[in-house]
């Protein structure tokens, strides 16, 4: 059944394929600088390499926006997205699927009564607008260092060409690769969370998790629309929507590949975070936000001739039609997914303020008195939580977040019958002992099981440190899918989940 | 692996379009020195440079093909490929301009009087410049597009020139003392030997719109 409910996901992945290669490879396609079939094969190949070596980052990010927490609600966040792509391309209108996943993804929330991160919608929709811009400012400079330099040293017309080509083949597997990395989370993102964490055993010294291999399967989806249905698109966007001579196609791609390497890099922000310098949220951006940005900052340093405005306007209608689309469709769907074929397309997440929850956030520096009249009250998902919240306590949003995060509901139980089921290439030792340690123990709250793990042992101390900085540790994710209960079971007395 | 034979290509390419404008320039300073060789009766010399002519212009022809053929097997350049085509096609016509003056001088054996012997030198002299500022003009356009109108404008100032003496000539032959057939005759080889220079001011014209056409 899960695999069938993928099928939304390489639809999507297809159709991103088929789209967003054009950006990479199109102009050097349509001028024939280099051969259809030798950039489908180093975008497909690069694109699965981004996707599953650094495509967890702006996955991060998107689930922070929303978890999709049941096969049913992913598959519908993934079609609906597809479907919203398909019907503006239809309709004329250049799109990202980057809004559209966006736009479905907060249809699920409202849908669920999940919480939004706000801070997290922020990030990303200020990256629509950062992306083209930065896009902009990276292809005016690289273009005055290509013209300075075609100035100062003269170079043969032939060479030019030769290294232009060259240089097309190198930006264009980089730009595949950071198109993999920035955009697997479209594609994938909101499976993730709803796949139990298992690792895969490949060999006798590799494994893939289960994220990397759906990433991978996600990257292939994305190189089969690039390889079977780009070429068209290819020729459109290198030849009628923008005319470019190879060097400038050159600057294009490789401001772009640049902008989505930046917002997908995780030791880039590593980097910048260490240094104490302000960091570039790792969100899934569009890649032709970027190329469209790039073309625009190179026709200004030109002069400004050649912007065609009306293009430009229609552009930008259709981002902002893209993820309404999106999230309304995603709305109806779901309503039929559930009520018509009665599928499960999210887990119930309910919300409760119990004593220790008080006083874990008592801890974090939020006491309320206010909290206390909502003590033992069942709250069936955050929407009707936050409006309690309003209604009795006055908190700013940092301690409403707070107030959220530690009061979300679930269930975890330690049978000790599933501990020899745990996957021992990913736990040590240390940590089996550590989780033993635990047995027969029930916690109603994420945070409450974490913790005990973490002073379990100091092994455990230093994966559950590394929260939320870093994606979610793979042990960590194992170990809780492994333990949680199913809350409705657990409401009738039932250990395993 | 494919990248460096893209490149070690390019290097054969380049090579070969400057041994064809070295043909080009070379034929430009054969046609002065055989006319000077002619115009003196040094007739030996004169066949052996009309022979060395003849011989440049059909391995330029072979280098040309050679090239056209590379371009287009190996989509080479294909923004640029038209023009250069182009303009390697037309400095062709110089050369043929050339081969096909001396050859006339060859089989009709003018008698050049010896006051319009300087006047014939000369003429040949700014065809000569027009062809020398029209390849330094090409070489230009292949790597600084910038200074290809240093050299085009140089080549349009010495056809200027060569149409100044070939009219002059012109009519200094047609006032001599001598049949109608005779001057007809004589005024011909002007044109002759003017052509070069016209021909060369048509690829310079070219030249200017296709360096404009190559800023990125």
């Amino acid at each position: 059944m899960g695999l069938l409910l993928l099928s939304s996901a390489v639809l999507l992945g297809w159709s991103l394929g088929a789209n967003d290669a054009a950006n990479i490879f199109g102009t050097a396609v349509a001028t024939r600088m280099v051969r259809f079939r030798t950039a489908a094969i180093y975008c497909g190949v690069f694109v699965v390499l981004g996707a599953v070596i650094s495509g967890a980052g702006t996955t991060k990010t998107l689930g922070e926006l929303g978890a999709v927490n049941a096969l049913g609600g992913s598959f519908m966040v993934a079609l609906a997205a597809a479907l919203a792509v398909m019907w503006m391309t239809r309709a004329g209108l250049p799109v990202s699927v980057t809004q559209a996943i966006v736009g479905a993804i907060l249809g699920w929330n409202v849908f669920t009564g999940s919480r939004t991160d706000i801070t997290a919608l922020t990030e990303i929709v200020s990256s629509w607008v950062i992306c083209p811009i930065l896009a902009g400012v990276f292809a005016a400079a690289f273009y005055l260092i290509a013209r300075k330099v075609i100035e100062v040293r003269p170079i043969h017309l032939l060479e030019l060409d030769a290294a232009t080509r060259t240089g097309l083949i190198i930006a264009g597997a980089f730009g595949a690769y950071s198109l993999g990395a920035n955009n697997i989370a479209n594609v994938m993102g909101a499976f993730v969370p709803a796949f139990p964490a298992r690792a895969f055993e490949l060999g006798p010294v590799f494994s893939l998790s289960m994220k990397q291999l759906l990433f991978m399967l996600g990257g292939f989806a994305i190189a089969a629309g690039a390889f079977f249905h780009s070429h068209r698109v290819m020729m459109t966007v290198g030849r009628g929507l923008f005319r470019l001579t190879p060097v400038t196609a050159l600057v294009v791609v490789l401001s772009e590949a640049i902008v989505l390497f930046l917002f997908a890099s995780q030791s880039l922000e590593g980097w910048l975070a260490s240094r104490g310098l302000p960091t570039i949220p790792l969100v899934p951006v569009s890649s032709s936000q970027a190329v469209i940005g790039a073309i625009v900052g190179i026709a200004i340093v030109k002069g400004g001739r050649g912007v065609r405005y009306a293009i430009l306007g229609k552009v930008a209608a259709g981002w902002a039609a893209t993820p309404l689309m999106a999230a309304l469709i995603t709305f109806v769907g779901l309503f039929f997914l559930q009520n018509v074929f009665g599928m499960m397309v999210a887990r119930p997440q309910p919300y409760v303020i119990t004593e220790p929850v008080l006083e874990r956030l008592s801890e974090e520096g939020v006491a309320s008195m206010e909290l206390e009249g909502l003590k033992g009250t069942r709250y069936p998902d955050a929407w009707a939580f936050t409006r309690a919240l309003e209604q009795r306590a006055d908190l700013d949003r940092d301690q409403m977040n707070t107030v959220l995060e530690f009061a979300e509901r679930d269930s975890f139980y330690v049978d000790p019958r599933l501990i020899p089921s745990l996957d021992r290439s990913v736990l040590s030792e240390e940590q089996l002992r550590g989780v033993e340690s635990l047995s027969y123990r029930a916690f109603s709250h994420e945070w409450q099981f974490l913790e005990r793990l973490a002073s379990s042992s100091p092994k455990w101390k230093t994966e559950i440190g590394k929260r939320p900085e870093a994606d979610e540790p793979f042990a960590v994710r194992h170990v809780l899918d492994t333990f949680r209960v199913d809350l409705s079971e657990s409401a009738r007395g039932s250990t395993r989940k | 692996m494919a990248m460096t034979r893209l490149f070690e290509k390019t290097k054969i390419l380049e090579s070969q379009i400057d041994e064809y404008l070295n043909h080009a320039s070379e034929v430009g300073l054969l046609l002065l020195e055989a006319i000077r060789d002619y115009l003196s009766g040094r007739q030996e010399q004169f066949e052996s440079r009309r022979r060395q002519v003849s011989d440049l212009e059909k391995h330029a022809d072979t280098l040309r093909h050679d090239v056209e053929h590379e371009l287009y097997v190996e989509t080479l350049i294909p923004e640029s490929r038209g023009d250069v085509l182009g303009i390697l096609e037309q400095t062709d016509d110089v050369i043929n301009a050339a081969k096909v003056s001396l050859e006339q001088f060859s089989v009709e054996k003018p008698d050049i009087p010896a006051e319009l012997v300087d006047d014939f030198l000369e003429l040949a002299d700014y065809g000569n410049r027009a062809v020398q500022e029209l390849v330094m003009g090409i070489r230009a356009y292949f790597r600084t597009s910038s200074s290809v109108t240093d050299h085009v404008h140089k080549v349009a100032f010495w056809e200027k020139e060569a149409d100044k003496v070939g009219e002059r000539l012109k009519r200094r032959i047609f006032g001599m003392d001598c049949d109608l057939a005779c001057r007809i005759h004589r005024s011909s080889f002007v044109g002759h030997i003017d052509g070069v220079a016209d021909q060369a001011e048509d690829v310079s014209e070219r030249l200017t719109i296709s360096a404009i056409k190559r800023s990125i």
